[in-house]
């Protein structure tokens, strides 16, 4: 029984990390309905920026983590600015080729930079672990669900009440009528992306400080399995993707721990496509109706 | 007006036939001259492989109008049941190029099957939902070969999943081993092998696209809803393509697999789904040339790029989103329309005063 609640904290953890980044992919989807998928990669950027701030210069790991979400937030304006913008009218493929050909431009970039070799990121959230009633619980796990938690909650807040999330939303209902009534378009489009960026940052060095093996592939899988959470709860919708990512990554752990290591990520795509199948739109995605 | 369009279809199909026969017959020339470098030499199979792989692609995305990010899945199933295939028939078929043909067919049945079980819930879905489905098959399938045995001995195939408990009789060897893939292979796979696999694939698929059935598919790819209701069955026509493109894919794959000495299940992920679509896209949707080109020119890329050494696929990258905002910007493309444009007018009225 313990083991098992170990295991759903353990899952919980991991699908916080899935989660916010499934955020990025989800917001972004909603408002300039493609798939980013250099996204993944931004984490990487992230992490190595927070790697190197604490590692090589010595600085406060909340200095290190603002630091790398200044840098992927810059860093995201300026990959939609440069490669995604002026393809706004192009057909979705050719933005999603673009997409492929930064994420491989970000990668081998890094690889350029840094080097393949693998880079042991440092435990930034101490060592010692929490324990209470037999259960431990690492302070990576802890404040991984807390941040997941505060940035729901903000974002929540965000899209609900202030003008650029109202602006956000409305964009992604509609984007013609959006600007008619005053809306900027490109400027909506792109705090979308620098918001999901920063979030990525986040996730980067959140993801590290669990699983500490960086290298300048280290975004891609999760990248994936994050893109697959968003599906999962229904791409375009906030809440979707916090359920989507935390039921994959609860998922993905029990798999590992009670059917087969190796099988583990069969188990989670196969789960994906059954629901799927059941509700073709995901969790909580909305039902399109067909207009003839 | 109809016969005119008809006509220029057909054309385009004779010059492709035509584009990669003369393709092959100056590669072979060079080949016998010795004028080919050695690494463009052993990237002859692969090229084909790949070729057949865009071309089965776009019959996906071209044609049916599907997008697919799982293609390398039945690549990966072909190349596997092909390899398994080659080993198992190495006494019983001891020539090479029969056994090579027969496990390619037994390499796209494999992967025929495949499409069919992923069709049946693929395709009931649309849009961006079908793409991460075939995505999750494409990994799915990559896990379950990296955990698949296969051993051989005197009383014929063994299998097991997961853990490897074969107990093979005295002589018996091991051909598929999960993770670590099948290893030794024979290299049975050749240049002319390929041209002929390339060709097949254009003749079945262009008499494919010129049918009945072929206009039923495009139908759907142009408005489903209208098609449906003039009666097109969605679900036989949308899994004839698909099913189609599978069976190519496999027998691709099989092609490959044969000219490699080691292939495990890791090679064939998303990276190589998402290389393939990149040749298809970059070809022209639906465009059966431009997939070629594309596929055998970007496969020599990285090579031609050789001294660029540690940046190659760094500038990869930078054409792969130049050539995307050169081609689908609409201001960077008036330009060269008009551009281009200009030249030609400027060709004519000199042709005119000179005639």
């Amino acid at each position: 029984m313990l083991a098992f609640l170990n295991h759903v904290i353990n899952g919980i953890s991991l699908g916080s990390v899935y989660a916010i980044i499934a955020l990025g992919y989800t917001m972004v989807y909603g408002i300039a309905k493609m798939l980013n998928f250099a996204h993944g990669d931004v984490i990487m950027v992230g992490a190595y920026i927070c790697f190197f701030a604490v590692a090589s210069y010595g600085l406060h790991p909340i200095l290190g983590v603002l630091l790398a979400m200044l840098v992927c937030t810059i860093l995201g304006m300026v990959i939609e600015r440069l490669a995604y913008k002026p393809l706004r009218q192009a057909p979705s493929l050719a933005v999603l080729i673009t997409a492929i050909g930064m994420s491989y431009f970000l990668q081998n970039s890094a690889q350029l930079m840094w080097g393949t070799n693998q880079k042991m990121f440092p435990a930034i959230f101490g060592k010692t672990p929490f324990s209470f009633g037999g259960i431990t619980i690492s302070v990576t796990t802890v404040v991984t669900i807390i941040a997941c938690v505060v940035i729901m909650l903000a974002l929540t807040w965000f899209t609900g009440n202030t003008k650029m999330g109202k602006a956000m939303r409305a964009c992604s209902e509609d984007k013609a009528a959006a600007q008619l009534m005053g809306i900027n378009v490109n400027t909506t489009i792109s705090i979308t992306f620098a918001i999901g960026s920063a979030l990525a940052a986040v996730a980067g060095v959140l993801l590290c400080s669990a699983y500490p093996n960086l290298v300048p592939t280290t975004g891609s899988m999760p990248g994936i399995k994050a893109f697959t959470a968003a599906v999962f709860g229904g791409i375009g919708s906030i809440p979707g993707a916090l359920l989507g990512g935390v039921l994959l990554g609860v998922i993905e752990i029990m798999a590992k721990a009670y059917i087969s290591t190796q099988l583990s990520d069969a188990i989670v795509f196969a789960v994906l496509i059954i629901v799927l199948l059941v509700k073709p739109t995901g969790l909580l995605g909305k039902k399109i109706r067909e207009k003839v | 007006m109809k016969k005119l369009r008809m006509s220029k279809a057909t054309g385009i199909n004779f010059l492709t036939y035509a584009l990669v026969i003369i393709a092959f017959v100056v590669l072979q020339v060079m080949g016998n001259q010795g004028m080919l470098s050695s690494t463009l030499k052993g990237q002859l199979v692969p090229i084909c492989a790949y070729v057949v792989m865009a071309l089965s692609l776009n019959l996906t995305v071209g044609i049916l109008g599907e997008l697919s990010l799982g293609h390398a899945g039945f690549m990966s199933v072909g190349a596997f049941a092909g390899a398994v295939a080659n080993v198992a028939l190495s006494v019983s078929v001891p020539d090479t190029g029969l056994r090579l043909a027969l496990s390619m067919i037994i390499a796209a049945i494999f992967a025929a099957i495949a499409g069919v079980l992923i069709g049946i819930p693929v395709l009931r879905l649309n849009g961006d939902y079908l793409a991460i489905v075939t995505l999750a098959f494409g990994e799915i399938i990559k896990s379950i070969i990296n955990n698949t045995y296969i051993g051989m001995d005197v009383d014929g195939l063994h299998a097991s999943f997961v853990q490897n408990t074969l107990k093979l009789e005295a002589g018996g060897r091991m051909i598929l081993n999960g993770p670590m893939g099948i290893p030794g292979i024979q290299k049975t796979s050749t240049f002319v092998a390929g041209f002929v696999l390339v060709m097949v694939a254009l003749v079945i698929i262009f008499n494919l696209v010129g049918s009945r059935s072929g206009r039923a598919i495009m139908a759907l790819r142009d408005n489903r809803i209208a098609a449906e209701s003039v009666g097109i069955n969605v679900t036989k026509y949308k899994m004839m393509a698909f099913v189609t493109s599978a069976a190519l894919a496999g027998a691709a794959g099989a092609l490959f697999a044969q000219g490699q000495n080691t292939i495990v299940a890791s090679k064939f992920d998303f990276n190589t789904s998402i290389l393939i679509l990149v040749f298809v896209v970059l070809g022209g949707l639906g465009r059966m040339w431009g997939s070629i080109i594309a596929a055998a020119a970007l496969t020599v890329l990285p090579e031609m790029l050789r001294e660029f050494a540690d940046y190659r696929m760094l500038v990869y990258a930078i054409v792969l989103i130049l050539v995307m905002l050169i081609t689908n910007n609409p201001a960077i493309k008036n330009f060269f329309e008009s551009t281009m444009g200009r030249i030609k007018s400027g060709k004519k009225a000199k042709g005119g005063a000179e005639a």
